[in-house]
């Protein structure tokens, strides 16, 4: 082993991120940035494209100099350490696998670059691992896209990095290999242990495989959590748009009564219970999610404690596991509700006259811009942007 | 010579790469990079530029052996003008008839090799290099056999008569368009070839699907994709043309004479530089023209 | 009728038949001629058939010396222009500087300006230095019309390669020096050989340039230009056709070890769908 400061033997530490920023001429692609990331986690940056995630990446990876700020790993600043000084690898959106040389040397790389003989042994283990035992001495142009993935991941891990950076890994991917990879990667880094920043615009991914994920937009972190808790209570209207699709109504907050938030909207009062309202007065999101959002066809068959608006149907999508209605509002708004195929209870005709009821405790009150209108998600089955 | 390809053709670069860290050694380092090359090229290209078109204003009654004086003789260049015109106008007009030539060769072996040629492609690429693999005199030699006076090609086309008995091509300006042709055949191939094979064949199917007959699925799809090829290919063809007198001089008589004959004599023979150098200068600034005008008519100034 | 319809078809590719022949005929007639006993010294026609050319290739000893001359120019040239393209490559791929479009331009311009223009122009810069003209003023004018040919061929496979190879050679541990050693050079290399290979043969054929600049010095092409006026030995057609076939032999080879290459690879590269819709 080399004197180098890299290695299982060596002591990790959380990852930290303090005040890191980074400007290319007047755009600002990371500002700020702020982030504690356990030593063990899965953690994931999601985010559109251009919203500083890559960049965050690559000042870890040492790829990108900070315009200021600092990157420490437990107590030490790697910040200014050059790519090759950092016990930090990463797995390369595409790969970046070399192609002139054999699966083999690509794993052993990192391990002969410090001064390791005798990299047989642990290159077999590596490929074990990745489940390419057989193709050692194949180029990596015969491989297909998922068995290049898996050398990226042998060659990064080989190496006992502290943290592992994965930059969009499963990107190239077709949708099967990919949830396969999802839960392969998943394994791996539950057998390795290290560390992971994945950095993703797959929302689903990224709940799929993170303990905790962090939204991002524009160089900043809207939120961040566990992906559950990001999910059932977003803290803004972009992450309640980016994670998953949301109705928002427009809506005017007076302060809290007791354990419970009431607001007006469009002339109908309705409330939220106080531990899901991030503000409670002023200009406030009164939202609620799609499937939590349910249709019946009159007033009186609202279960009691519900609260409702009432409309029409005016669209009705067929998707197998579910059904996606819009549903106009005397308002004009277009509210979007997802009925399970469960068989219980039929189909909604569209131009019915429906009532939308939600329990109050699904809902949740956002902060709004004022002036802002209505912020419903149509039938969009992917958020805005998530394509890249 | 395939490298000739990618010169005008802009090619479409991938995304820029990320900008480098900045540092004082980086930021020098490009320089230090480019330096020997460029300095090369100002010193051996740039340079003897301005010492030629120095040259070409030296006092005309000056010689190697008493020195020229710069005396700024502008006259130099309508006295060369008028003195050779002849061949000045013969080397656009049989670099003119020779492209025209060319173009009508090269676009359909360009088209067979890239849309037509299947698993033969490379093969038939490697043929329209090969010339190029071997000295371009001894091929320019190689044609005074072939269109010999005792040779099977006179004699054939007087058999048929489209020689007269007497009728000969070698030292015929015949001869050397013909030289010029196919010296420069490949310059314009090889471009077209490239544009032409990017062309996706379900464009012209989708042509075809769509009520256009083949003459019109050419003019109206393949020819306006295949332009920066064709554009890159004719410019590579005319300017080496235009300047070659070494066809002229071994395939033509001095009927057939070009402007590159001439420099060669001014310079090498006569020693008159001013009148050589002006006789270049021209030369240059006609091609620059004759190009420019092109380019604009074409529409697309970015291939230069 | 199916006799219009197959000419419909096929015309095309009879028309490129036609041109492939023009533009290989005259190979054929220096390979021909390479074993032809002329009849005079100034004749060009095919008189008996002989080996002597080609066991006898010097007999006439200018030609070789002239031969050997430009050999050695041309290796020179080669050396120095891939050497100074590949650092112009390297910079302009690589680095972001000011200046860029000027050094494009500087590039750019030798490959459309004519020979003779660069020929006469360095000619007059030599003549006003004073500087004698030989076989080093030839080096210099081959390395300068090469060096353009040798960046615009390096950038090209430079500009092709994935800049995130260099980097991933960096996250991996390599320093600035083994990643240029271990990955960005052999990756460029095919690409440097193919300029110097490019620069070689234009060294070795030029003519119009060389004439110009060569003073007394005879290269082969300057040998073959004199010899014209006074008679072409055959032995001329013999170093024309062995350059063919060296030129060839390389081709093929190339080629053979690319199939190779492609051999080991995955079982059938799939068909691209612009082939396999083509219509027979």
């Amino acid at each position: 082993m080399s004197a180098k400061t890299t290695g299982h033997d060596t002591p990790a530490g959380d990852l930290r991120l303090v005040n890191l920023t980074k400007r290319f001429g007047i755009f600002t692609a990371v500002d700020d940035l702020g982030l504690t990331i356990p030593q063990g986690s899965f953690f994931a940056l999601l985010g559109a494209s251009g919203c500083g995630k890559t960049t965050t990446l690559r000042m870890i990876a040492g790829l990108e100099q900070p315009t200021s700020g600092q990157v420490l790993l437990g107590d030490r600043d790697i910040a200014r350490l050059r790519p090759y000084k950092r016990p930090v690898n990463t797995v390369f959106q595409s790969y970046a696998l070399f192609p002139h040389l054999n699966i083999f040397d690509n794993v052993a790389f990192g391990l002969r670059r410090r001064g390791i003989r005798s990299v047989d042994d642990e290159v077999m283990r590596m490929l074990a691992l990745v489940q390419l035992d057989d193709f050692g001495h194949r180029r990596p142009a015969q491989l297909s896209g998922g068995q290049q993935q898996r050398v990226a991941l042998a060659r990064a891990l080989i190496n006992r990095p502290q943290v592992l950076l994965l930059d969009e890994p499963l990107g190239a991917l077709d949708l099967k290999l990919r949830r396969q990879m999802q839960i392969e990667l998943k394994r791996i880094q539950t057998e390795v242990g290290i560390t992971f920043v994945h950095v993703t615009h797959d929302q689903e991914e990224a709940m799929t495989m993170a303990d905790t994920v962090a939204v991002m937009n524009a160089g900043k972190i809207e939120q961040l959590g566990a992906p559950a808790d990001i999910y059932e209570y977003p803290a803004t209207a972009f992450v309640a748009n980016f994670l998953g699709q949301s109705n928002l109504l427009a809506a005017e907050a007076a302060g809290p009564a007791g354990s419970d938030v009431p607001v007006t909207a469009h002339g109908a009062r309705y409330s939220v219970p106080a531990v899901r309202a991030r503000v409670a007065t002023g200009p406030v999101y009164l939202g609620v999610r799609p499937e939590k959002l349910h249709l019946v066809d009159a007033a009186d068959r609202v279960p009691a404690g519900h609260q409702y608006v009432t409309g029409a149907v005016t669209d009705a999508s067929y998707v197998g596991v579910s059904t996606q209605y819009l549903v106009r509002t005397e308002w004009g708004s277009e509210l979007s509700a997802f009925a399970a195929n469960s068989g219980l209870g039929g189909r909604v005709p569209v131009g019915a006259s429906v009532v939308a009821h939600w329990d109050p405790r699904h809902a949740f009150l956002l902060p709004r811009q004022p002036g802002a209108d209505d912020s419903t998600a149509g039938l969009l089955d992917e958020p805005v942007g998530a394509s890249s | 010579m395939t490298a000739l390809a990618h010169v005008p053709t802009p090619t479409g670069q991938p995304a820029a790469p990320p900008p480098l860290p900045r540092g004082g050694r980086r930021r020098l380092l490009p320089y230090l990079l480019l330096l020997p090359g460029a300095a090369w090229l100002l010193l051996f290209f740039a340079v003897p530029l301005f010492q030629l078109a120095a040259a070409s204003l030296y006092d005309p009654s000056g010689s190697l052996s008493t020195g020229y004086a710069l005396t700024w003789a502008f006259g130099n260049y309508p006295d060369a003008l008028q003195a050779y015109w002849p061949q000045f106008g013969r080397s656009f007009l049989y670099a003119g008839i020779a492209l025209v030539l060319a173009v009508l060769m090269g676009y359909p072996l360009a088209y067979a090799i890239a849309q037509k040629a299947g698993r033969w492609k490379s093969l038939l690429l490697v043929c329209v290099v090969a010339p190029m693999f071997t000295s371009f005199l001894v091929r320019t030699l190689a044609w005074k056999t072939i269109l010999s006076d005792n040779g099977w090609l006179v004699g054939l086309l007087r058999d048929v008569h489209l020689l007269g008995p007497d009728g000969r091509l070698l030292a015929t300006p015949v001869a050397v368009v013909l030289g010029l042709t196919y010296n420069f055949l490949p310059f314009l191939v090889l471009p077209l070839y490239a544009s032409l094979e990017r062309l996706d064949y379900r464009l012209l199917e989708a042509a075809g699907d769509l009520y256009a007959s083949p003459v019109q699925t050419f003019r109206r799809v393949t020819l306006p994709l295949s332009m920066p090829g064709l554009i890159a290919g004719t410019l590579l063809f005319f300017i080496p043309a235009t300047g070659d007198y070494i066809n002229a001089e071994l395939l033509g008589t001095p009927n057939e004479y070009m402007v590159g004959n001439v420099i060669d004599s001014a310079f090498l023979v006569r020693l008159d530089y001013p009148q050589g150098a002006a006789l270049s200068f021209l030369l240059m600034a006609a091609i620059l023209a004759v190009v420019f005008v092109y380019l604009r008519r074409a529409g697309t100034e970015e291939v230069l | 009728m199916r006799l219009t319809r197959w000419l419909a078809d096929h015309w095309v590719m009879g028309v490129a038949l036609l041109v492939l022949g023009y533009l290989t005929l005259p190979i054929a007639v220096v390979a021909a001629l390479s074993f032809n006993r002329p009849s005079s010294r100034l004749s060009y026609d095919f008189n008996e058939f002989t080996l002597d050319n080609w066991q006898r290739p010097c007999a006439t000893s200018d030609m070789c010396d002239a031969v050997v001359r430009s050999v050695q120019i041309g290796f020179i040239a080669t050396v120095v222009a891939t050497v100074l393209g590949t650092l112009m490559a390297f910079a302009l791929v690589r680095h972001r500087f000011t200046g860029r479009s000027g050094i494009n331009l500087l590039i750019f311009l030798p490959m459309a300006t004519p020979e003779l223009v660069m020929g006469t122009s360095l000619l007059a810069l030599f003549v006003s230095a004073g500087v004698p003209q030989g076989f080093w003023t030839v080096v210099i004018a081959h390395v300068m019309f090469c060096v353009s040919f040798v960046v615009v061929t390096v950038k090209a496979r430079l500009a092709g390669m994935d800049r995130r190879l260099e980097e991933a050679a960096a996250d991996l541990y390599a320093s600035p020096w083994q990643a240029f050693r271990l990955v960005t050079l052999p990756l460029v290399l095919p690409g440097i050989v193919a300029a110097a290979l490019l620069a070689f043969s234009l060294s070795f054929d030029d003519f119009i340039i060389t004439n110009f600049n060569a003073g007394t010095t005879i290269t082969f092409p300057m040998y073959v230009w004199g010899a014209a006026q006074r008679g072409i030995p055959p032995q001329v057609n013999v170093i024309g056709t062995a350059m063919f076939a060296i030129a060839l032999l390389l081709v093929g080879l190339s080629s053979l070890r690319g199939r190779r290459t492609r051999r080991v690879g995955l079982p059938a590269a799939p068909a691209t769908g612009r082939r396999a819709k083509s219509p027979s």
